[in-house]
């Protein structure tokens, strides 16, 4: 008995490793999770696009729970999100803040002019350098960020109404917003 | 003038030969990024390294890399700031750690193994008779 | 109408292997003649279709016929000729055709060259072929048919990725299938005689010379693709231990160790139930190798083409045909014997350690392959796993294993004496040792990790010879010329010799290129000079260049050395409108000592441009070194006692008239 199960080993590693390829086919290898979830989300002052001379605070963000929203003017996936941005405006469920990532004021602001404008605000980061300390390596990204100023929550690619109402709405409904 | 400028831009190429400048200010630094960024990975085109990808925020890495080497932050320093803006996905090197354990120890462990399964089987199969060992 | 046939012969082949598979296998169990008969002629239809389907979508590609999909998407009228043809297997759908079309080749070889085989492993062996051959073309038809069609038609088609438009496109893909699936005989050989119950010395002598063919073809494809990889991407990198790199590895190394387990069940009828696990695990990596890159499961640059369903679809096939294989192993080899006896200290017991580091190496490489998606299976979140970790965990676990080779050839069959091989081997342990010392100062710059590998390479080198001189001693005639001498000894054993010496060459030019490369970064004004040692470089401006298909700058640089001219470099910047997409094209200058590597980096003001230069000292060797040791597989392969198998031994084989090439391995 010992002798035959011996031989079984190959066969068992194998039946492991196939376990593992089955689930990894349901896995997004280019989706690299955010090691700031669950972190404090990084403060920044930075420039309100189209407001000249205003800077806006993340600090004064404490107490709310509020969308960061990365997007540009270049980035074609984020025209992809844009309107179901427009329908959560609509609603007014929960303050939303763009963050224009690596672009052009005027461009940025054009795209707002054309396909409506779903922020509170937009903050402009022409040199990318709150994107990096919010680890953003491909826009559009959204980070949900709560009361505490605490990161609950990012996603990467465009919004789907699926991610809203399985991930978002129920975290919303958690934090008291 | 255009065309004045012009030639002397012509003339001045052809008669002054230059001595190539290295494209960093400081090819110091630049030899410490290159070595330092060989062993991360560029999040954007996830299959080079941070010294060999063209992609945009790649170029912002190494910028930020080079801000924080002149700001006299160690590799050990500048690694840990990137691991927690992006998590160990951007180390080509895992850390050793639990989750890594059988990653760096586990080949080893199985040469070990393998080892010992071999002087088990090579007793089992050496003769007790006297062998002649045969030239080749 | 001609696509149609193409796919018409896909789903014929298909039917054909169904029956190859399935009814000579009955017909054997049942001792049916009329359906064991049936074997041959199924199995060569069934290739034939695939390769006349083979040919109608290479003819589709010729004739730019947009109306096939994936002609569409993966040519363009405006593409060279040869690419054209290369971009058959450009895409997903068409590297599985020819997947199976390599498949057919080594079938109808098969067919051919394996007739003084015992009737009934003779079927089940072709049986077993077809199986292989079954679920690809399913897979094919199902989920990957590469004639459907495009309606209307496009105008034009997407065109190849500039990556693969290169020379090294036509060859690298077919020469590494040509192993990957060739390690498909030596496994249709094991489950045959798992099935046969006759695992014995005949059988390892019969897998022995469809091993080393797979395994020669092999090593070239890997060293093509690190070739390619080298002058193509721009930064003269020749093997990242990408996902996909690692995939052909991986069988390489099981390949490797099953050679030299083969040449010990030949000869002493020991390691069977190993070495057919052996047969049984190269070509399950090469099927995982195909997994892993057709799935889309990692990242990696050859995943061009992913789809879950079809990564499903490979996965069950890899369920039945691997799960299948070890479970007929886990049946089958409780009963096999152990073999002769042999000493403690031998040549067995020296091909046997050498088994277990590349059995360990090949495991590293799985592990670090798949550790990101066990991790992030277990919800451990992602991480990477780098060069940096193969460099410290493979080499390290090499390291023994390239000393041994220096041991191992001069040990004796069955019982071997250490202090003799002790004295034998001083004189190469001071040339390595002093090599060792001498070469890293002579480059310049010395550390422990250029010392070691110079000592391992000069060490397999330097054994390797003493070991062709010692032969020559032994087997003297007397008054015989040094050439009889020479000419005595069999080809069998020139092919270890080779092959050994080949890993020595690459072990060095690894180390030496590893340890001495040097880059440089330089803003280069036309004719600015650039000095590195005693090369200079001059720039003499750019132009543009029009090619076929695309626009460039090519860069005009010349290079000397001590003031002396030794080449002319353009190297290009090229943009592929089609696909918008723009390549660096480096020149270099090849050499035995060096290459010298020149890449165009971005256009600067005034006509200046940044440039790369890389001197790579003895790259070269690396793939000199995977050419000497094909050769050697090669030489191998050409010994008169696997002729002398073919022609009029069956079962048995004579030993006294082999008794010589025996012994040369």
């Amino acid at each position: 008995m010992n002798r035959t199960l011996k031989f079984l080993i190959p066969l068992a590693l194998f039946l492991v490793a196939v376990g593992f390829l089955f689930k990894g086919l349901f896995l997004n290898p280019r989706e690299v999770p955010s090691p700031l979830v669950g972190k404090p989300a990084p403060a920044f002052t930075a420039p309100i696009l189209g407001e000249a001379g205003k800077n806006f605070n993340s600090k004064d963000m404490q107490g709310q729970v509020w969308l960061l929203n990365v997007w540009a003017s270049w980035c074609a996936a984020c025209r992809d999100e844009h309107p179901l941005l427009m329908q959560m405006a609509e609603t007014k469920r929960i303050a939303t803040y763009g963050l224009a990532y690596k672009d052009i004021d005027a461009e940025a602001q054009q795209v707002l002019v054309a396909m409506g404008n779903p922020y509170n605000k937009v903050i402009t980061d022409a040199d990318g350098k709150i994107g990096i300390d919010y680890g953003v390596y491909g826009v559009p990204e959204t980070y949900l960020i709560d009361k505490q100023g605490i990161i609950r929550y990012k996603h990467i690619g465009p919004l789907t109404p699926d991610i809203l109402l399985t991930k978002i709405v129920p975290l919303l409904k958690e934090l008291g917003a | 003038m255009k065309k004045l400028i012009l030639i002397l831009l012509v003339f001045s190429h052809s008669v002054f030969a230059g001595t190539a400048t290295p494209l960093a200010e400081d090819p110091a630094l630049e030899a410490r990024l290159k070595a330092m960024s060989q062993e991360l990975r560029c999040l954007v085109c996830q299959n080079s390294t941070l010294a060999d990808s063209d992609a945009p925020l790649a170029e912002d890495l190494r910028k930020e890399i080079r801000g924080q080497m002149r700001a006299g932050k160690t590799d050990a320093e500048i690694t840990d700031y990137l691991v927690t803006r992006y998590g160990d996905f951007v180390r080509y090197r895992p850390p050793v750690n639990s989750n890594t354990a059988l990653l760096w120890f586990g080949p080893f462990l199985l040469l070990l193994i393998g080892t010992f399964m071999m002087v088990r089987v090579l007793k089992k199969q050496a003769g007790d008779e006297a062998i002649e060992g045969e030239d080749a | 109408m001609m696509p149609s046939i193409g796919e018409l012969a896909l789903i014929l082949a298909f039917i054909f292997a169904i029956i190859q598979g399935t009814l000579p296998l009955v017909g054997v169990w049942k001792n049916k003649t009329t359906l064991m008969n049936l074997a041959v002629p199924t199995a060569r239809a069934q290739s034939l279709l695939i390769l006349i389907s083979f040919a109608v979508l290479m003819y589709a590609f010729y004739a730019n016929d947009f109306s096939v999909l994936y002609v569409a998407s993966t040519s363009n009228s405006q593409l060279p000729l040869m690419y054209r043809l290369a971009a058959v297997w450009g895409g997903h759908e068409g590297s599985m055709l020819l997947w199976v079309a390599i498949l057919s080749i080594w079938t109808i070889a098969v067919t051919m060259f394996a007739n003084n085989l015992p009737d009934s492993f003779r079927i089940r062996l072709i049986a077993v072929m077809g199986l292989v051959s079954v679920g690809f073309l399913a897979f094919i038809l199902f989920t990957s048919n590469p004639f459907d069609r495009l309606i209307p038609a496009a105008l034009d088609g997407r065109d190849l990725n500039p990556l693969l438009q290169d020379p090294g496109m036509v060859f690298h893909p077919p020469v590494l299938y040509m192993g990957y699936v060739g390690f498909s005989v030596a496994f249709a050989f094991a489950i045959a005689a798992l099935l046969d119950g006759t695992l014995d010395n005949a059988w390892a002598r019969w897998t022995r010379p469809w091993t080393t063919v797979a395994w020669m073809f092999l090593t070239l494809g890997i060293a093509f693709g690190s070739k390619w990889a080298y002058y193509e991407l721009g930064w003269g990198g020749w093997w990242f231990w990408d996902a996909v790199e690692n995939a052909s590895f991986m069988p390489w190394l099981v390949g490797t160790a099953l050679i030299h387990s083969l040449a010990v069940t030949e000869k002493r009828g020991a390691f069977k139930v190993w070495t057919v696990l052996l047969s049984i695990c190269a070509f399950s990596l090469s099927l995982l190798g195909t997994f892993l890159v057709r799935s889309g499961v990692l990242t990696s640059v050859h995943a061009f083409a992913t789809d879950p369903s079809r990564g499903l679809f490979i996965l069950l096939y890899l369920v039945i045909v691997i799960g299948g294989a070890l479970l007929l192993f886990a049946l089958r080899a409780p009963n096999v014997g152990l073999g002769e006896k042999f000493g403690v200290v031998s040549r067995e017991s020296f091909l046997l350690a050498n088994n277990v580091v590349l059995a360990a190496a090949a495991a590293s490489v799985l592990l670090g392959t798949m550790y990101p998606l066990l991790i992030d299976a277990l919800g451990g979140g992602k991480i990477s796993v780098g060069p940096p970790y193969f460099d410290a965990v493979f080499v390290a676990i090499m390291a023994p294993g390239l000393f041994l080779m220096g041991l191992g050839p001069l040990a004796k069959w069955k019982k071997a004496s250490i202090p003799e091989i002790g004295t034998r081997l001083k004189l190469a342990a001071v040339v390595s040792v002093v090599s060792a010392l001498l070469v890293p100062s002579v480059m310049g710059k010395i550390s422990l990790m250029a010392a070691v590998g110079v000592f391992m390479g000069v060490w397999i080198v330097s054994t390797t010879l003493i070991l062709l001189q010692k032969r020559i001693n032994t087997k003297q005639v007397a008054g015989a010329s040094l050439m009889d001498n020479l000419k005595a000894i069999p080809l069998a054993f020139y092919g270890m010799l080779l092959a050994h010496l080949g890993v020595g060459v690459f072990v060095l030019g690894v180390t030496l290129v590893k340890g001495y490369e040097s880059e440089q970064d330089l803003r280069m004004e036309v004719n600015d000079v650039a000095k590195i040692g005693d090369l200079e470089f001059t720039f003499k401006g750019s132009k543009k260049v029009q090619g076929p298909n695309y626009t460039s700058s090519q860069g005009t640089f010349i290079v000397s050395e001590n003031a002396k001219k030794i080449a002319m470099l353009y190297p290009e910047k090229r943009f592929y409108p089609v696909q918008g997409a723009t390549m660096t094209e480096a020149d270099i200058e090849p050499g035995v000592l060096k290459d010298v590597y020149v890449s165009l980096g971005e256009p600067l003001e005034k006509g200046a441009w940044s440039v790369r230069i890389y001197i790579k000292p003895f790259v070269q060797w690396i793939w000199a070194g995977c050419i000497i040791m094909a050769l050697g597989g090669l030489m191998a392969l050409l010994d008169k006692r696997y002729r002398i198998a073919n022609k009029n031994l069956g079962r048995e084989f004579s030993r006294e008239s082999n008794q010589e090439t025996q012994e040369a391995f």
